[in-house]
């Protein structure tokens, strides 16, 4: 989707704001939030992708003025409902609606960590390389209103294919719970004047990780 | 780049409504009476990004690259697998990849989509790392944000900025600073910082280059 997290060469934002010996978490309930979302999803009723694209949905305001884990707890609150884990009005009234199952014994922390050691993205089925490394490739111009990760910026621009990483998830249909369709996953590297223009330095580039149905032949 | 200061405090996080640990809290007592979740488990996951897993980590990764060759070949050409050597995997480093800065090549490490991060050898990200400012500015004006933290690259030297869009996560292998020869893997160690490993700074024997 366009949205506003896709903010690669916007401008308007500012001087980068830095904070010394900054802590892990500003207050205790970013932790908490930090946590829960780690947590609930080992319940594997939804995956990386569909987390990313929760937040994704968060209205373009709403998403500039959030602080990050105000924008996780949001994320985390629509997948909790679009699940069917917690219901609208058990949020509204903070208690579980009354006959509502109780998972027993509760989520622990070895099944969280369990899940995270089983957790890879690389998928050991075959799939042809379309590109090789070296090859000329031009990122396709793709606008779906759902997930992806192909950044605006790069859409449409020539790019080389720099390295192969192998059989990834791919990201687009993952988050809509449409299959895993693996598939190639590639370095490319694209000039920064390629992508913005004459004002750039001349030998300065950008690498973005690209999966095979991102790219056409140049 | 602008610097915090005490007095004039202005980050994000200060703008969240006072409400927002009431909501959290709210939402932890439904999830755990619904028996959906463990509160040892949730205090366990911030114990260990609070204080076990940061940059430290990567900092050790980084010295043992300076000083043992055969290990920065393989740190190189299949990150994950030299990383794991030192006991470094899990979330958000299931895919590693290590660049190198040279005299001739300087790596810098974003995400414009979102915030991903080197989790196991970093910890998790700071705010400027996650913030609009960082993720738009980084790809189209790498040379400004990089001059915001002090670090002056002449023309000759290649900037090679890295947009982490997939599962692929980065960790720069910044240059070892002149002065620090006769350092051991300890010292050398304590001299790498976080700023250095995403490539916002280069490493100096003085530490002037922040964190």
């Amino acid at each position: 989707m366009n949205g506003v997290h896709d903010m690669g060469g916007m401008h308007g934002f500012g001087p980068v704001e830095y904070e010394r010996d900054e802590p892990v978490f500003h207050e205790p309930w970013e932790g908490r939030v930090y946590a829960l979302t780690r947590a609930m999803g080992a319940w594997g009723k939804w995956n990386i992708d569909a987390s990313r694209h929760s937040r994704e949905r968060i209205p373009p305001a709403e998403y500039l003025r959030m602080s990050y884990y105000e924008k996780w707890l949001a994320g985390l609150t629509r997948l909790l409902i679009e699940h069917g884990l917690v219901m609208q009005a058990e949020l509204e009234s903070g208690k579980p609606a009354s006959g509502s199952p109780k998972a027993t014994p509760a989520l622990s922390l070895e099944q969280v960590a369990a899940f995270a050691a089983r957790r890879t993205f690389r998928r050991d089925v075959p799939a042809p390389a379309r590109f090789a490394a070296g090859q000329r490739v031009r990122a396709r111009n793709l606008h779906p209103a759902g997930h992806i990760r192909l950044p605006r910026y790069a859409r449409g621009k020539l790019g080389t294919v720099e390295r192969d990483h192998g059989v990834f998830v791919f990201p687009d249909t993952n988050a809509h719970f449409q299959g895993e369709n693996p598939q190639r996953l590639y370095s490319v590297r694209f000039a920064a004047r390629e992508l913005w223009g004459e004002e750039a330095s001349p030998r300065d580039t950008v690498y973005i990780d690209m999966w095979d149905d991102y790219l056409e032949p140049a | 780049m602008a610097e915090a200061s005490d007095s004039d405090h202005d980050h994000e996080h200060q703008a969240v409504p006072s409400d927002m640990a009431l909501r959290v809290k709210a939402l932890e007592s439904l999830l755990v009476e619904k028996g959906l979740v463990d509160q040892a488990a949730l205090d366990v996951l911030i114990d260990t990004y609070e204080h076990k897993v940061g940059p430290r980590n990567g900092a050790r990764v980084v010295a043992r690259a300076w000083v043992d060759g055969e290990f920065k070949k393989r740190l190189l050409a299949d990150a994950s697998a030299a990383l794991e050597e030192l006991g470094y995997r899990g979330g958000q480093g299931e895919h590693m990849l290590v660049v190198e800065n040279t005299p001739r090549i300087h790596n810098l490490v974003v995400c414009t989509l979102c915030s991903c991060y080197p989790w196991p050898v970093l910890g998790l990200p700071p705010v400027w790392y996650k913030s609009a400012p960082y993720r738009s500015r980084a790809v189209i004006d790498p040379r400004g944000v990089l001059r915001e933290f002090g670090t002056e690259l002449t023309e000759d030297v290649e900037v090679r900025v890295w947009d982490s869009t997939a599962e692929l996560r980065y960790l720069v292998l910044p240059e070892r600073p002149a002065g620090s020869e006769n350092m051991n893997e300890e010292e050398l160690s304590a001299l790498v910082t976080r700023d250095a490993m995403v490539g916002v700074r280069k490493v100096t024997i003085d530490k002037a280059g922040g964190r």
